[in-house]
């Protein structure tokens, strides 16, 4: 069954707290996983290989660098979710 | 008429019996590299862990550089050089490629004709000829193999390019697998995925020199997608290592070292997050001072571990090479 905005927002901060240690409460759909969250391009990689584990979804490289925002991934999970 | 052919006879079981490295004696600091690249030392370190790699000096060639790493390993062994029976150099940063360079080192080393090649199998190189060795053993057709993982990388890396100039370094690491009474070299995983050839590789081949000149196209170096291997590497090389473990019949708790290929300090931590390691098993961080000493690395921080006390003869450990081919070997071994 495919997940909710508010299901994505949760796990995508669950991941982001595993991988950088922020706290779940901060990840926020305006944040910059840069800017905000302390995700490097490196650590981003990180997100998106859990992400694509835990929504079912595939994130190419070349689409990884227009995810900026926390509501970026989210908006594109929720569209390519499996 | 079929006449009955006679077989070899080979030990049980394989083991690493000791091992050698060498490390060129300049040190580079990150301070070097920047003289070439708009970097900082702080962006180098957060994104691969290091902060000084060896460089060779024009004596430190790849032959002498194994010679003095090979040595090292067969006394380590407590063996002497007669008693190697086969010789595998893997390398990708020899640049003649005939002959191959492991029989110089062979002979160099005072061994008795032993068998002697090399193989190419990039930053998974000890790993195969780990595989191979192990085979030899058991096999009988050798009773003593010398492996040898050695880099010129320094050769092939371009100062200017700013995604590459940072992460190689110089050296040699060997080792001698012999006979066992008790299996200490796990089944290998290994395999390659050449749909993905193109994400690391030498920029040019050797023969573009035919048509043009020196002064036409610059001296190859190798180049690289990072993003394309790090996902790899901590994505598909994670399982990998899941499942030496798991074909080995070892958990994680039951591990005293993990001495992945030294590629990537990231690579490393997220590895050990995937696989759950346990606190208390050692890993092995060589890529701090050493840089990505591709097919050597693995080796070199095994001498390492056991020369500082960090870990101990007798310890199990999880090793896995991952790289350009892509290709990929992991297995768990007793540490010597
Ligand atoms: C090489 C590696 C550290 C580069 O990191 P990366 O995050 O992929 O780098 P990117 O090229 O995506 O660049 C990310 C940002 O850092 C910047 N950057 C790139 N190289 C830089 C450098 N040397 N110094 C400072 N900044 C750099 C980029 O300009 C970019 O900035 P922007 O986001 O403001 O545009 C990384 O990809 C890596 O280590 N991959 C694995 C490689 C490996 O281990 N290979 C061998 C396997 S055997």
């Amino acid at each position: 069954m495919a997940a909710t905005q508010e299901e994505i927002l949760e796990g995508l901060a669950e991941i982001v707290n595993e991988i950088a240690g922020i706290p779940t409460e901060d990840v926020l759909l305006d944040k910059s996983f840069t800017d905000d969250l302390d995700v490097d391009s490196l650590s981003m990689v990180e997100v998106v290989v859990a992400a694509e584990e835990r929504f079912d979804v595939k994130i190419p490289d070349d689409d990884v660098k227009n995810l900026k925002t926390v509501g970026d991934a989210v908006d594109y999970i929720l569209k390519h979710q499996g | 008429m079929t006449a009955k052919i006679r077989s070899s006879k080979g030990a049980p079981y394989a083991r690493i019996l000791g091992v050698g490295g060498y490390r060129p004696t300049r040190v580079v600091p990150n301070e070097e590299i920047l003289k070439h690249i708009d970097s900082s030392d702080e962006w180098i370190r957060s994104r691969s862990g290091i902060s000084t790699r060896h460089w060779a000096g024009p004596d430190e060639t790849v032959a002498q550089m194994s010679v003095e790493a090979g040595g090292k390993a067969i006394a380590d062994a407590g063996l002497t050089p007669e008693q190697i029976g086969a010789v595998i150099v893997s390398t990708v940063s020899h640049f003649k490629q005939t002959p191959a360079v492991a029989t110089e080192i062979a002979h160099l080393l005072g061994t008795k004709k032993p068998a002697a090649f090399d193989i190419s199998a990039g930053c998974a190189g000890f790993g195969y000829g780990l595989a191979l060795a192990k085979g030899m053993v058991t096999d009988g057709t050798a009773e003593h193999v010398l492996i040898i993982g050695v880099e010129r990388l320094s050769d092939l890396t371009d100062l200017e390019d700013r995604a590459t100039a940072f992460l190689f370094g110089d050296g040699a690491g060997a080792v001698v697998v012999g006979p066992s009474k008790e299996p200490a070299i796990g089944p290998v995983v290994w395999g390659s995925e050449g749909d993905k050839s193109d994400t690391i590789s030498q920029t040019l081949p050797w023969d573009v020199y035919r048509e043009r000149s020196s002064e036409e196209v610059r001296f190859p170096a190798l180049r690289q997608e990072g993003q394309a291997v790090f996902r790899w590497a901590v994505y598909e090389m994670a399982k990998v290592a899941q499942q030496a473990l798991d074909e080995a019949g070892i958990t994680a708790d039951e591990l005293d070292a993990f001495i992945p290929h030294q590629a990537n300090l990231r690579i490393i931590d997220s590895m050990i997050k995937t696989l759950k390691l346990p606190e208390h098993v050692t890993v092995a961080r060589d890529v701090e001072t050493t840089g990505n000493t591709s097919a050597a690395s693995i080796p070199l921080a095994m001498e390492r571990l056991l020369a500082t006390g960090q870990a101990k003869s007798g310890d199990t450990a999880l090793v896995i090479g991952f790289g350009a081919g892509l290709v990929y070997a992991a297995t768990v071994v007793t540490l010597p």
